[in-house]
């Protein structure tokens, strides 16, 4: 299943959940589209208004790093951003956006290029097959390892609510 | 080759006699923690169709993170929760004010070595300091595993850091850990475990090792670990009558990766806005000046964190505009502090004391920062915003006595 979506280039590594999704919100019982409109508030105030579905977000190292608080999956999700690349990741941020069926590609070539050509590739198009491994910008394809054992198990029940749900279901 | 302490302790949790790295295991937690979160956590444990968790003897939880609530949403949420955990006779079960998870958890006992306890906050790493895997979860996955009892995990590689020579006298494990984070960089454990060893390890308390657990989080860590020792053994003594086989890395052990520090050449630390790496000696932070020094919260809110503070406080007074605020660990901590004297001489010096809790740290209540204003914190995070505001805000971390020094002098100094 190939995706195609507007990129946006986050030119930092190291964003943190706390950029994400901030703490002032984390405690507040907000609906999935409540936290859409406060993503990435603290790093670029002006994407919520802007992302649109089927956005594909290209960043740095360690992306999601810090908190626990998987509303910085939802917040992405519920904003319509279908997948996040990024040359690597924070391991709680990798767990939580497998859990909420997000797609995150671990692609260091990727991230490195999209970030080196961010003005003339920023909203641009890329073209992105989870199951085959390949992500294409602009004149360049690259390629990953597409995700496969339990992860895909539970991504592909669409995430780990539906899934335990199957399971106590029996 | 022989087995580090995360293979042997994931080895034991998933009922297998060997794991090796890289391989898929599911392991069964002997606690589960959350906190205020939990409120969330019952609602999708609910519409998973969960009906009563899978062993209620082995959930915990403690209400921190928004204590006493500042307003009504964050006050039904607790209701909400000490209505779920009646219901599900939920017995470890520790109410507003009692005191920070990552505290309360080893304080009652509920911290074995050689157990996993998985945890729905990011810090449940500071478990490691007893020779337990502390790994921290997401909220999902811990109404998961209230349902099923278990969640899978990969078996992480092991990074082993030596802590070589005595530290000086105006360096504690805080200042260690932040130099650590300095080195080894805000990525450099993710995926991994870390030990910690050595003679400088080995002469540190229990609440120091729990400071060092508690920022491997900062480096990315799956766990933090201190091998078991007579320190360890001492402490749970008095804490726990349940019988435990602790776990020791083999001599031989495949660590991925050892890195030796000599302590002895370790000053006092400053992090730097607005990453945990942004480390540098105090000594060379220039000059800053600070709004609001904040002395507790899981990373350094014990006792002998307080005493150090109030060592430097002591009859004088924080510098004119600059608010100190005191979160405790625990009550069991703020309790100490008042019979030791040490809680007086922290209020004659102008603190603000409060209800042991998580306050300012993450930003959503308790002490929060304006427009403009500089912190210096104990705490273990300093990103953009973190203490709830990011407007011309910054937040430096540093050891107690730095921040009470800091306090003071109204602007980032030595101890």
């Amino acid at each position: 299943m190939e995706l195609q979506g507007r990129m946006w280039i986050l030119d930092d590594d190291d964003i943190n959940t706390d950029v994400i999704y901030p703490g002032k919100y984390t405690y507040e019982m907000l609906s999935p589209e409540e936290m859409a409109t406060h993503a990435l508030e603290d790093h670029d105030p002006s994407f919520a208004k802007n992302v649109g579905k089927g956005d594909i977000i290209i960043a740095g190292r360690n992306f999601g790093c810090g908190s626990s608080r998987e509303q910085a999956v939802t917040c992405l999700k519920h904003a319509g951003v279908a997948a996040v690349v990024a040359a690597s990741f924070a391991r709680l941020y990798y767990r939580n956006a497998i859990n909420q069926a997000l797609y995150v590609i671990e692609c260091p070539k990727a991230a490195q290029y999209a970030r080196g050509n961010r003005e003339s590739l920023e909203n641009e198009t890329a073209v992105l097959d989870p199951e085959k491994g390949s992500l294409a910008i602009g004149d360049r394809t690259f390629t990953f390892t597409p995700m496969s054992g339990k992860a895909l198990e539970i991504f592909e029940a669409g995430g780990l609510a539906a899934y335990t749900k199957q399971k106590l279901a029996g | 080759m022989g087995k580090t302490m995360i293979e042997k302790i994931l080895a034991r949790a998933s009922g297998s006699d060997e794991v090796a790295v890289g391989e898929i295991v599911f392991a069964k937690p002997h606690r589960i923690l959350s906190h205020d979160n939990s409120a969330a956590i019952l609602k999708i444990f609910e519409k998973m169709g969960g009906k009563k968790v899978w062993d209620p003897e082995r959930v915990f939880i403690a209400l921190d993170h928004a204590v006493p609530p500042p307003d009504s949403g964050k006050a039904n949420n607790h209701k909400s929760i000490r209505e779920f955990v009646a219901r599900q006779g939920i017995r470890h079960f520790y109410d507003c004010g009692v005191g920070i998870c990552h505290q309360v958890l080893p304080e009652y006992g509920h911290v074995l070595p050689g157990v996993v306890v998985f945890g729905s906050d990011s810090h449940t790493t500071t478990h490691g300091a007893l020779g337990a895997a502390g790994i921290p979860i997401g909220r999902t996955e811990t109404a998961s595993v209230w349902a099923l009892g278990e969640t899978w995990l990969r078996v992480p590689p092991t990074i082993k850091i030596v802590l070589e020579g005595k530290p000086r006298d105006d360096v504690v494990p805080k200042d260690i850990i932040l130099f650590l984070i300095g080195q080894l960089t805000a990525e450099g454990a993710t995926y991994k475990a870390v030990e910690f060893h050595g003679p400088a390890v080995r002469e540190m308390g229990v609440g120091g090792r729990m400071t060092l657990c508690n920022m491997a989080a900062e480096m990315g860590a799956k766990a933090g670990m201190v091998p078991y020792d007579d320190v360890a053994e001492r402490w749970l003594d008095d804490l726990t009558d349940e019988p435990y086989e602790a776990v020791h890395p083999d001599p031989d052990a495949d660590y991925e990766t050892t890195l030796t520090f000599d302590c002895s050449e370790i000053t006092p630390q400053v992090a730097r806005p607005h990453k945990v790496d942004n480390v540098v000696p105090v000594s060379e932070i220039g000059d800053v000046k600070i709004d609001v020094a904040l002395l507790g919260t899981c990373t350094n809110g014990r006792l002998e964190d307080l005493e150090q503070a109030a060592a430097v406080l002591a009859g004088k007074q924080i510098a004119p505009g600059v608010r100190l605020l005191v979160y405790p660990a625990s009550r069991k901590v703020l309790d100490q502090a008042y019979d030791t004297g040490i809680a007086k001489r922290l209020l004659d010096a102008g603190a603000q004391i409060a209800v042991p809790a998580c306050g300012p740290c993450l930003g959503a209540y308790g002490g929060v920062l304006a427009p403009g204003e500089t912190c210096i914190s104990t705490a273990n995070r300093n990103f953009k915003g973190r203490m709830g505001c990011k407007e011309e805000t910054g937040i430096y971390l540093a050891s107690p006595a730095t921040v009470a020094a800091s306090a003071l002098a109204g602007r980032i100094v030595s101890p």
